[in-house]
């Protein structure tokens, strides 16, 4: 049976220093293979500055990570731009698209498609693989049927410059669901503060601020100009149809409580032969905050939760 | 100018007026009141207005490019929905018969429609739709080597600093956003509606579907829902605005509020001088899926505005009453400047 390779997502959080250092020093010690470093949500946010998050892919790599280099996935200003170019003009690591500014600066050699890049068809794949992708982190509100459709199990799109090697498909997996990206940022707006001087109060909430409807329903998660689920999509329970529609490699969003266990029960799952519904049920019980859901595998709205 | 004599060719720096038609009452309305261009979609899901009552059918779309086409105007054809994994080809068959129609330039965001422009149409113009995303010179600059893009549309996350920017180093026409509803999300990114009801723009060319809206009545007001989430609860006596998704208010933190964005509309007549200045080659108007009437005197009011400023930028002003006819059609009766002038920034 295939493996399904793990990769950590980016922090899409802002987190203080000392804590990502630590999270990174556990999953260097965890079963995943690949981990995605950089900021991708506010280019205001600066705990980690471009050598810190250099200095950190060496050390990872060193541990046999896999390490992955992600670009912004929105870019405004000139600054922004040129801190996409830094990730691009390196060879050392791989780099993740964020955007097409991003695709222009990295086609012709081997780089990963992120989750940001619309993807929705077999012939965008192909329009994307002749720019040299090697892997495609699907769009995450695609259905497993769909992910089957652009990138065929049987005969996947060839991927990289000479299009040889096929492209994998990555899945976001696990975790509160990037769903929207605006100028705005709405952690800000919630405290009465502007963009250029929030006083950086993301900090404050490692994942994310909750927004609940009125009758009290935790529907989405403020992050700077992110805007989340607030639950947590978790495709745990349907690894064997991820496995049918050709995913390779399943994507785990950091979170700031318990990502050790999730990685832990991913693996068992994609990997050790675990049982899917065992440890999808253990999940459960570690009651994430917003719950879990996995709507949009099913092709259903994205907060629901559908038997896999 | 009336809009009668109104000339086809606008000088270089004069933007061109591009209109929304949703039917092709509001096709000749616009041109009636000054539109240099209107953009159309088929009645499908190719385009992001994809909704029951909208757009056009073949023989529709040969009507309305041939009063256009009579009165020296522009179609342009939104196809700007991501092709769905299920039948991309009926994408490509709507790229086939916009060709085949004649239209002026077709509107598109996803690089397999692009691709297919490009291969098997190169005679036709092509114009990045705003779901593409693009928001730096270089994003820009992608689709214009690959796929040989003439004007871009820039999202509406922009500053207006930003988007001279963009405009000075671009090697393809710039087309800003000039009045309509607003988006907060940056277009082509926003899954929000999905979430909640399985439809997005990217993946249905809708955005908070009327199908999954519910208006309740209770004691505490009127609610209304989305595929059963409470999007907004309203007191008897508060004005209702249709439930999109992130102009709901909502508890963040026990504070209940717009916690995204208030209902409000972009209107940037104010910067009209200074997007002249920057050399916009086009202004486009929000809408496909508002009034005719709405079409007609939104036209009006900007084609007035886009003479006045060209005829004399230095003395520009927004005439009140260009307001008030706007305001009458504005979403919450308010306006904005948006993010080209943000007073949160």
């Amino acid at each position: 049976m295939n493996r399904i390779a793990l990769t950590v997502g980016p922090v899409l959080y802002y987190w203080p220093r000392r804590t990502l250092l630590d999270f990174y020093a556990e999953v260097a010690e965890s079963p995943a293979d690949t981990v995605v470093l950089g900021e991708v949500v506010c280019s205001r946010r600066h705990e980690m500055k471009a050598d810190d998050w250099l200095s950190l892919a060496r050390e990872l790599a060193a541990c046999g990570k896999e390490v992955v280099l992600a670009s912004q996935a929105l870019l405004e200003s000139v600054a922004d731009l040129r801190a996409m170019h830094r990730w691009a003009d390196q060879h050392e690591f791989l780099v993740e698209a964020g955007d097409a500014s991003a695709l222009r600066a990295l086609a012709g050699r081997p780089f990963v498609l992120g989750p940001h890049i619309n993807v929705y068809s077999e012939p965008a794949l192909r329009e994307h693989a002749a720019l040299g992708a090697i892997r495609w982190v699907a769009p995450v509100e695609l259905g497993l049927d769909a992910l089957a459709l652009i990138n065929p199990p049987a005969a996947p799109v060839a991927g990289g410059p000479g299009a040889d090697t096929p492209i994998a498909t990555e899945v976001f997996a696990f975790g509160r669901l990037p769903l929207a990206f605006s100028a705005r940022c709405f952690t800000a707006r919630h405290f009465h503060l502007n963009k250029d001087d929030c006083g950086f109060r993301c900090i404050e909430h490692p994942d994310g601020l909750l927004l609940d409807t009125t009758e009290g329903q935790p529907f989405l998660a403020l992050n700077g100009i992110q805007t989340q689920s607030a639950a947590q999509h978790c495709l745990i329970a349907d690894a064997p149809a991820l496995r049918a529609a050709g995913v390779r490699r399943a994507r785990l969003s950091p979170t700031a409580q318990h990502f050790g266990t999730v990685t832990a029960l991913f693996d068992s799952v994609c990997n050790s032969g675990a049982d899917a519904l065992a440890a999808a049920a253990e999940l459960d019980a570690l009651s994430l905050p917003g719950g879990l859901v996995n709507g949009y595998a099913h092709r259903r709205p994205g907060l629901e939760r559908m038997p896999a | 100018m009336s809009a009668s004599t109104h000339a086809a060719s606008p000088s270089p720096r004069k933007p061109r007026l591009v209109c929304p038609a949703g039917s092709l009452r509001a096709l000749t309305l616009a041109i009636d009141a000054g539109a240099d261009a209107v953009y159309m979609g088929l009645k499908d899901a190719t385009n992001a207005r994809n909704f029951a009552g909208l757009n056009f059918d073949l023989a529709q779309a040969r009507e309305g490019i041939a009063y256009a086409r009579s009165r020296g105007r522009e179609v342009l054809m939104a196809l700007n929905t991501f092709a769905d994994a299920r039948a991309p080809e009926r994408w490509f068959a709507a790229v086939d018969a916009a060709a085949e129609l004649g239209i002026d330039a077709l509107i598109c965001a996803d690089t397999a429609v692009l691709a297919h422009a490009r291969d098997h149409h190169p005679q036709l113009r092509l114009h990045l739709s705003v779901q593409a995303s693009a928001t730096t010179r270089e994003a820009i600059e992608f689709y214009r080597e690959r796929y040989g893009i003439r004007r871009a549309v820039l999202p509406r996350v922009l500053t207006l600093s930003q988007v001279e920017q963009v405009c000075r180093h671009s090697t393809v026409e710039i087309e800003v956003f000039g009045f309509g509803s607003l988006c907060v999300m940056v277009e082509g990114r926003c899954a929000l509606s999905s979430y909640a009801t399985g439809q997005s723009p990217n993946t249905a060319g809708v955005c908070s579907p009327p199908s999954a809206v519910r208006w309740e009545d209770g004691a505490g007001g009127v609610s209304a829902r989305l595929n059963g989430v409470l999007i907004d609860r309203y007191a008897p006596d508060e004005p209702r605005g249709y439930p999109t998704l992130c102009k709901g208010r909502f508890d963040v933190d026990g504070t209940r509020d717009y916690a995204l964005e208030e209902p409000t509309s972009l209107n940037t007549l104010s910067l009209l001088p200074q997007l002249m200045d920057m050399g916009i080659a086009a202004i486009k108007i929000e809408g496909r899926q508002r009034s005719p009437a709405y079409v007609e005197q939104v036209t009006r009011v900007w084609r007035a505005a886009i003479d006045d400023c060209a005829a004399q930028p230095s003395r520009f002003a927004v005439q009140p009453e260009w307001t008030a006819a706007l305001g009458r059609w504005a979403e919450g009766q308010q306006h904005t400047l948006g993010a080209y002038d943000r007073p949160w920034r």
